[in-house]
C-alpha cells in the first residue's frame, strides 16, 4: 500500500496510527466538516458525542467529524486479548442530511488512508443500527474490507425517539481494526503508534496495555457497585430535574428549553454506569431490560428538550 | 411486439431481500398492466446487489379501444329516469343516446361508450412511479435533502437512478417519461462498482445484459449462482477436496457480489481440533464463506472458500491473505470458547444447591453448566417459570415416557432406559450457558453432545441432548433412539402443555413460540416410532407441574396467598412446606389440586382444547402429504374404540348426531336418540373427550393407522360403493326422519317381518349386517383396521342389490319402518371405523 505523497513518512497512514487518525481528520475537514476533539465523557460510542446523537435532531444542516474514545467495560480482556479492548477509539462522521454521493465520499476515504481500491474487495453487508438506550434505528451496512468489518455505515432514521427530519448519514470507522489492516498487524498492541522505527517507536501497547489491565480489574472486579448504583440514580435524578428547570416557565416569550446540554449530559453519566454495572454482573436479566428503558426515557426527554432549542431548531 | 426494460439502480439491497423484491416488482408492474387490458408475452425479474430490473416482451404500443354499450329507459320515460341515464352514461343530451327497437319491449335508449385505448409509453409512466412509491420492502428509508419533508419517497437504501425503455426491436426504444421525487427516468446504468463505474447508455433489454456483463456485472442471480458453485467446486477438486455444499449461504453471497470472483483460503491446521460444526458456524455466519472436506473421511480442511466482488490486480492475494486473518482472529476466539466449556466452572461452591435438586455430578463439566443455568435463574417465560424448573419437570416427564415407549421391553432394560431418559433431560439444556452456543446460538443441542460425549456419558444421553430438539420441521428427520424420543416428547409436550395452561395460544399467522411445529413434532415422534400414547392423561400430568410454577410465580409469592391457605383450613406444615417446594414440585402441585375448586375441570378443558390442537395439526400434516384430511375428522366422529367403551359412558364421544354409547356394541344394537344429552359436561362444548382413558382420539397412532386403512378401502370398488350406498341411506332417513321424528327408526329391524313379508334382498341385507357389524367391530378392537374395512367390504354386494330392488318406502308402514330401521343398522355398522357422513364425495 502506498502512502500520499505528501505526508512524512512517519505520518503514513499504513504505517501510523497517529497518521491514520490525521488523514481521517484532514480528509473529512477537506470535505466540509467541523473537526470537534473527543468529548471530554465517558461513553460506549461514538454516537452519544452530542455532535451526533443531538445535531442529528432538528432541521439544521451539520457536518462534524471527531476522534471519540469508546468506552466498553464488558469488553476487557485484561491485555490478553489481540483484538477485544474495553478502551479503544472510533472516528465518527455524521453528515446532515445525508449526500447523494456518501459511499463514495467513504471510499474515498479508505483510499486516502491507502486501502487500494483495484487490490482490495470492499463490500456494504446489511447490518441495521440500533441503539436501544438511545431510542435510535437506522439502516445500513457493515463495510468490509477482504472480509474484515472495518466501518459501520447509517442513514439515521430516528435518534431520541424522534424521527430524523432529514436524515444524517452516520460513518463510525473502527481505527484500531483499520489500523491493525492497513499496517498488517495481527495483534492490536503491536500497531505502530508514531510510525517511528527503533528507538523512537511508541506501539499502541506502550500507550495503553497497562490501562487495559487496570481496568479491566476495575471493570470486573473492583468497581464499587454500591456507589455505581447510587451514582446511576444521581444522574438520572439529576437529569429529570435539569429537563424539568429548563423548560420554559408557562406563557413565556421565548419558549426555548434551556438546559438540554447539560441535562443530555447526565443521560451519558448514567448510560456508563449501567454499562459498567453490566460488566461486574450485578444486573439481573430482568433488570438489564428495565435500566436499558430508564436510559432511554432520559435520552428520549433530552432529544425532546433539544428540539426546543436553538441548535434543534426553535426560533 | 414492443419490450419494456425497467430497471431501478440504488445502494446496495440485503442480499436476504433482493429474490423476492425481484418478483414483487415483476408482479406489481404486470398486474397493473393487465388491469389496463395491456396483455404481454413473458416477464423476467432480476437482482443484483445494486438494481433490480423487469424486462416484459411482447407488450401492444397501445390498449385496446374499448366499446361499452349502457342500457337505458324506454323512450317516452318519465324524466327523472332519463336524466339518471344521462348523468351515468355521461351524455350531455339524449341526441347522443341511440334508439334500439325490441318486438316485445318497444324502443329503448342505449348509450355506447367508446374508449380509446391508452397508450402503453403513458400507461407505464403511471403504472411504475406508483408502483416505486408504495413498493412492500420488509423495511425501508428516507434520505438526503428530502427527507426534511414528511412524505417523502422510502426505499429499501436511497435509489439513484431510474433506467426505463420502451420499444420494438426493429426501432430506436424511447425512455418512458416520469420522476419519482426528483429522480428522472432515462436509459442510463452503471456497471460494476469499482470496475466500471461510469455511465452506458441502454436501449433494451439484450444491449443492457450484454453491456452489463462487459462492464462486470452478472444480471442473473442463478447465473451468479452457477459461476460460484462450479468455481468452488473446481477449486476444491484441484486440492482433492469436497465443497461442503450450502444452498442458504449460496443464494446470500450471490446477493453480495455483482461479478462473483471465487478463492481459496485456508488457517492453520491446529483450529481443527474445533468441532467440525463450530468452525462451519463461524466460519459461515461471520465470513460467509464455505467449508471443505476430505472426500474420504469426511473430515473438514483447513481450507476454506471465499467469494468476492473483485478481479484484483494481484490475482487476489491481498484479498485471500485478509479474509485468512479474520478467519483465524474467528477460529482463535472459537478455540477459546471451547477449551473454556471444557474447563471447570469457577465458584462451583455456589452451585452445590441447584446440583443437588437436579442430581448433578459438579465433576463433570457439563453437569456444572446445568447447576449454573438453574443457579442463574434465567427466565424462560415469566409465567412458565426458570430454565432450572422447566428442566425438572421435563425430566419427570421423560422418564414418565419412557416407561411407556419401553413397556415391551424386559424390566432391566426398561429400567436403563427411564435412567438414560431421565439423566439425557436433566443435561439437555445444559449446553444454554456455554460459551459456544452463546456465540453460536444454533449449534444448541450440538455442542451439548460433543460435551456429553467428552464427558463419558452413554452413547444414547449424547445423541438425545442433540435429538431432543427434533424434528425442527416437517421435513427434518425424526430421532429413532427410545431416549432421543423420549426427551424430544417430553421436552414439546411441556412447551405446549405450559403455553396451553397460560393461554398463550398460536393465533392466525402468529405462532412466537413455534408451538404448531412443536405439535406436528409431537404427531410424527409418536407416529414414526409407533408409539402409544394415551396423549389426554400425559398431558393431565405434565400439567402439573406447570401449574405449581404458574402458581407458585403468580401467587404463592405472595404472603397473602399462603395465608389464605390457612384460611382454607390447610395446616401450617404443609403451608410451609408449599411456600418453600412450590417451584415445580410435585409433591406441591398435589396440595394444590386438592384445595383448589374446579381444578379438574379447568384441567381437562385445557387438555381438551390441546388434543384438538393436535387433531388440526395432524389434519395439516395429512393434507400437506397429500392424504384426505376429511378422513380425520371421519375416524375422530366414527365410534369409539369397544376398548374404551368398557368403561361406560364417561367415555362417550359426541358426534354431531348425538351421544352413542358405545357399550352396547352388538350385532342389532340401539342407538340413543337425537336429543340426549351428552354423558360429560366438558365433551358438549369440544369435540375433546373427557377425562379417562383410552380415548379413541388422544392415541395419535391409532388414528393415523385407522386413517390410513380407510383411505385404502375408500380407494377400492368396494369402498367407493359402500360410500355411495351409505350416503343414499343417510339421505333416505334424513328425509324420513323429517316426517317421522328423530330416532324414529332406531332399534333393530323386526327379522321377523324380513322373514314374512320381506323381499329377498332386504332378507340378504339384514344377513350381511348380522355377520359384518360384529366383525367390523371385533376387527376395530384387536387394532386391525384392514380386517374391520374387509368386514364392511362383505356388505357392499348385499347394499347395492337392496338399493337396486327395494323400495324402502312401500305403502305398508309397518315395511317401510322397517326397511328404514335396516338403512339406520347400515349407518351405525360403518359407525365402527369411522363416520361416513363427515368424508367428502
Amino acid at each position: 500500500m502506498s502512502a500520499p505523497a505528501e505526508l512524512p513518512d512517519s505520518l503514513n497512514p499504513t504505517r501510523s496510527f497517529q497518521g491514520l487518525l490525521l488523514t481521517l481528520q484532514r480528509f473529512w475537514a477537506e470535505r466540509g466538516c467541523v473537526i470537534l476533539q473527543p468529548y471530554d465523557m465517558e461513553v460506549g460510542a461514538g454516537t452519544f458525542h452530542p455532535a451526533t446523537t443531538l445535531r442529528a435532531l432538528g432541521p439544521k444542516p451539520w457536518k462534524a467529524a471527531y476522534i471519540q474514545p469508546s468506552r466498553r467495560p464488558k469488553d476487557g480482556r485484561y491485555g490478553e486479548n489481540p483484538n477485544r479492548l474495553q478502551h479503544y477509539y472510533q472516528f465518527q462522521v455524521i453528515l446532515k442530511p445525508s449526500p447523494p454521493d456518501l459511499q463514495q465520499l467513504y471510499l474515498d476515504s479508505l483510499k486516502a488512508i491507502g486501502v487500494d481500491l483495484a487490490l482490495h474487495d470492499v463490500r456494504f453487508v446489511e447490518d441495521d443500527w440500533e441503539s436501544p438506550t438511545l431510542g435510535a434505528w437506522g439502516l445500513g451496512w457493515e463495510c468490509w474490507c477482504d472480509g474484515m468489518e472495518v466501518s459501520q455505515f447509517t442513514y439515521f432514521q430516528q435518534v431520541a425517539g424522534v424521527e430524523c427530519a432529514p436524515v444524517a448519514g452516520e460513518l463510525t470507522y473502527g481505527l484500531e481494526r483499520l489500523a491493525m489492516y492497513v499496517q498488517g498487524v495481527e495483534n492490536v498492541y503491536d500497531l505502530n503508534f508514531n510510525g517511528l522505527d527503533g528507538e523512537d517507536r511508541i506501539s499502541y501497547g506502550d500507550v495503553f496495555l497497562q490501562a487495559e489491565q487496570e481496568f479491566s480489574r476495575h471493570n470486573f472486579e473492583h468497581a464499587d457497585t454500591a456507589m455505581l448504583f447510587r451514582h446511576f440514580a444521581d444522574a438520572e435524578g439529576e437529569c429529570k430535574a435539569l429537563l424539568a428547570a429548563g423548560e420554559a416557565s408557562e406563557g413565556a416569550i421565548d419558549a426555548r428549553h434551556s438546559l438540554a446540554l447539560p441535562a443530555y449530559d447526565q443521560c451519558i453519566k448514567a448510560s456508563h454506569m449501567f454499562n459498567l454495572l453490566d460488566a461486574r454482573g450485578v444486573i439481573s436479566v430482568t433488570e438489564r431490560q428495565s435500566y436499558i428503558l430508564r436510559v432511554r426515557e432520559l435520552s428520549k426527554a433530552c432529544g425532546a428538550a433539544w428540539l426546543k432549542t436553538a441548535g434543534g431548531g426553535a426560533n | 411486439m414492443p419490450d419494456l426494460l425497467l430497471e431501478l439502480f440504488s445502494e446496495e439491497i440485503p442480499a436476504r431481500m433482493q429474490r423476492k423484491a425481484a418478483e414483487d416488482l415483476k408482479k406489481l408492474v404486470t398486474d397493473a398492466l393487465v388491469e389496463r387490458g395491456l396483455v404481454y408475452e413473458g416477464a423476467k425479474a432480476f437482482a443484483t446487489p445494486r438494481r433490480l430490473t423487469l424486462h416484459i416482451a411482447g407488450l401492444p404500443i397501445r390498449g385496446r379501444d374499448v366499446r361499452e354499450e349502457r342500457k337505458g329507459p324506454r323512450v317516452g320515460a318519465p324524466d327523472a329516469a332519463v336524466q339518471g341515464f344521462l348523468k351515468a352514461a355521461g351524455l350531455a343530451s339524449l341526441d347522443q343516446a341511440t334508439i334500439v327497437s325490441d318486438p316485445k319491449k318497444g324502443d329503448s335508449y342505449i348509450a355506447v361508450i367508446e374508449k380509446p385505448g391508452q397508450e402503453t409509453v403513458a400507461a407505464i409512466a403511471e403504472i411504475v412511479p406508483a408502483v416505486i412509491r408504495s413498493f412492500p420492502w420488509p423495511k425501508s428509508m428516507r434520505w438526503g435533502k428530502a427527507s426534511t419533508a414528511g412524505a417523502s419517497l422510502r426505499w429499501v437504501r436511497p435509489l439513484h437512478s431510474i433506467l426505463c425503455t420502451f420499444g420494438a426491436e426493429t426501432e430506436e426504444p424511447e425512455v418512458v417519461p416520469f420522476d419519482v421525487d426528483g429522480i428522472i427516468s432515462g436509459n442510463t446504468t452503471y456497471g460494476h462498482r469499482f470496475h466500471a463505474p461510469g455511465a452506458i447508455t441502454v436501449r433494451r433489454f439484450d444491449d443492457y445484459v450484454s453491456s452489463l456483463e462487459k462492464a462486470r456485472v452478472v444480471l442473473d442471480a442463478d447465473r451468479r449462482k452457477e459461476i460460484i458453485l462450479t468455481d468452488a467446486r473446481n477449486l476444491a477438486f484441484a486440492q482433492g477436496l469436497d465443497l461442503v455444499e450450502d444452498e442458504g449461504l449460496l443464494e446470500e453471497v450471490a446477493g453480495l457480489v455483482e461479478w462473483p470472483v471465487v478463492l481459496m483460503g485456508s488457517f492453520e491446521e491446529r483450529f481443527l481440533e474445533i468441532p467440525a460444526e463450530a468452525i462451519r458456524a463461524t466460519i459461515r455466519a461471520n465470513q460467509k464463506c464455505f467449508v471443505l472436506r476430505d472426500p474420504m473421511s469426511g473430515a473438514l480442511s483447513n481450507r476454506f472458500i471465499l467469494v468476492s466482488n473483485l478481479v484484483a490486480s494481484d490475482g487476489g492475494v491481498a484479498i485471500t491473505a485478509g479474509n485468512g486473518r479474520v478467519v483465524r482472529a474467528r477460529l482463535s476466539d472459537a478455540a477459546y470458547f471451547f477449551a473454556t466449556d471444557k474447563g471447570s466452572l469457577p465458584d462451583l461452591d455456589t452451585f452445590r444447591e441447584s446440583a443437588e435438586k437436579l442430581e448433578l455430578d459438579l465433576s463433570k463439566p457439563l453437569d456444572q453448566r446445568m447447576a449454573k443455568l438453574d443457579k442463574l435463574g434465567v427466565v424462560f417465560h415469566a409465567k412458565l417459570g426458570t430454565q432450572g424448573e422447566r428442566v425438572q419437570r421435563i425430566a419427570a416427564l421423560a422418564r414418565e415416557l419412557a416407561g411407556i415407549i419401553g413397556k415391551d421391553l424386559p424390566d432391566a432394560e426398561r429400567a436403563e432406559l427411564v435412567k438414560n431418559a431421565e439423566r439425557a433431560a436433566k443435561l439437555a439444556k445444559a449446553d444454554l450457558p456455554t460459551e459456544m452456543v452463546g456465540e453460536f446460538p444454533e449449534l444448541q443441542g450440538l455442542m451439548g453432545r460433543k460435551y456429553a460425549e467428552l464427558q463419558g456419558e452413554h452413547p444414547s444421553v449424547a445423541a438425545a441432548i442433540e435429538e431432543h430438539y427434533k424434528p425442527m420441521g416437517p421435513s427434518d428427520r425424526v430421532p429413532t433412539d427410545p431416549v432421543s424420543v423420549a426427551v424430544a416428547l417430553a421436552d414439546k409436550l411441556d412447551t405446549l402443555v405450559g403455553f396451553w395452561a397460560i393461554d398463550e395460544k398460536p393465533t392466525g399467522s402468529k405462532d412466537p413460540y413455534a408451538l404448531r411445529r412443536a405439535a406436528l413434532g409431537v404427531i410424527r415422534l409418536v407416529v414414526e416410532n409407533g408409539v402409544r400414547l394415551p396423549l389426554f392423561d400425559t398431558g393431565i400430568a405434565a400439567l402439573k407441574p406447570v401449574l405449581g410454577t404458574m402458581y407458585y410465580t403468580n401467587k404463592m409469592a405472595s404472603l397473602g396467598a399462603v395465608e389464605a391457605l390457612s384460611g382454607l383450613g390447610v395446616q401450617d406444615d404443609i403451608i410451609e412446606d408449599a411456600a418453600t417446594r412450590f417451584g415445580g414440585s410435585v409433591k406441591a402441585v398435589d396440595i394444590f389440586e386438592d384445595i383448589v375448586p374446579g381444578y379438574e375441570a379447568w384441567a381437562d378443558e385445557k387438555i381438551g382444547d390441546l388434543l384438538s390442537f393436535f387433531h388440526d395439526r395432524l389434519k395439516v400434516m395429512l393434507r400437506d402429504q397429500g392424504a384426505r384430511h376429511d378422513l380425520v375428522d371421519a375416524v375422530l366422529a366414527g365410534s369409539p374404540s369397544p376398548l374404551a367403551g368398557e368403561g361406560g359412558a364417561a367415555r362417550s364421544v359426541v358426534t354431531d348426531e348425538g351421544a352413542r354409547d358405545a357399550a352396547s356394541a352388538g350385532a342389532l344394537h340401539t342407538q340413543a336418540g337425537e336429543g340426549t344429552a351428552p354423558p360429560h359436561p366438558s365433551a358438549a362444548q369440544t369435540p375433546s373427550p373427557a377425562r379417562g382413558e383410552g380415548q379413541p382420539s388422544d392415541d395419535l397412532l391409532l388414528i393415523t393407522r385407522r386413517v390410513a386403512a380407510l383411505s385404502r378401502f375408500l380407494d377400492t370398488e368396494d369402498g367407493k360403493s359402500l360410500l355411495a350406498g351409505y350416503k343414499r341411506a343417510a339421505n333416505i332417513l334424513r328425509a324420513e326422519e323429517k316426517k317421522d321424528g328423530e330416532g324414529a327408526f332406531a332399534g333393530a329391524a323386526d327379522l321377523q317381518l324380513i322373514a314374512d313379508a320381506g323381499l329377498i334382498e332386504e332378507k340378504a341385507l339384514a344377513v350381511a349386517l348380522a355377520s359384518a357389524t360384529p366383525a367390523a367391530e371385533a376387527a376395530v378392537v384387536r387394532e386391525d383396521y384392514e380386517g374391520a374395512m374387509t368386514a364392511l367390504a362383505e356388505l357392499r354386494p348385499a347394499v347395492d342389490a337392496f338399493f337396486d330392488q327395494v323400495t324402502v318406502n312401500d305403502p305398508d308402514p309397518a315395511l317401510r319402518a322397517n326397511r328404514l330401521r335396516l338403512l339406520n343398522q347400515l349407518r351405525e355398522a360403518t359407525r365402527a371405523v369411522a363416520d361416513f357422513g363427515r368424508i367428502a364425495g
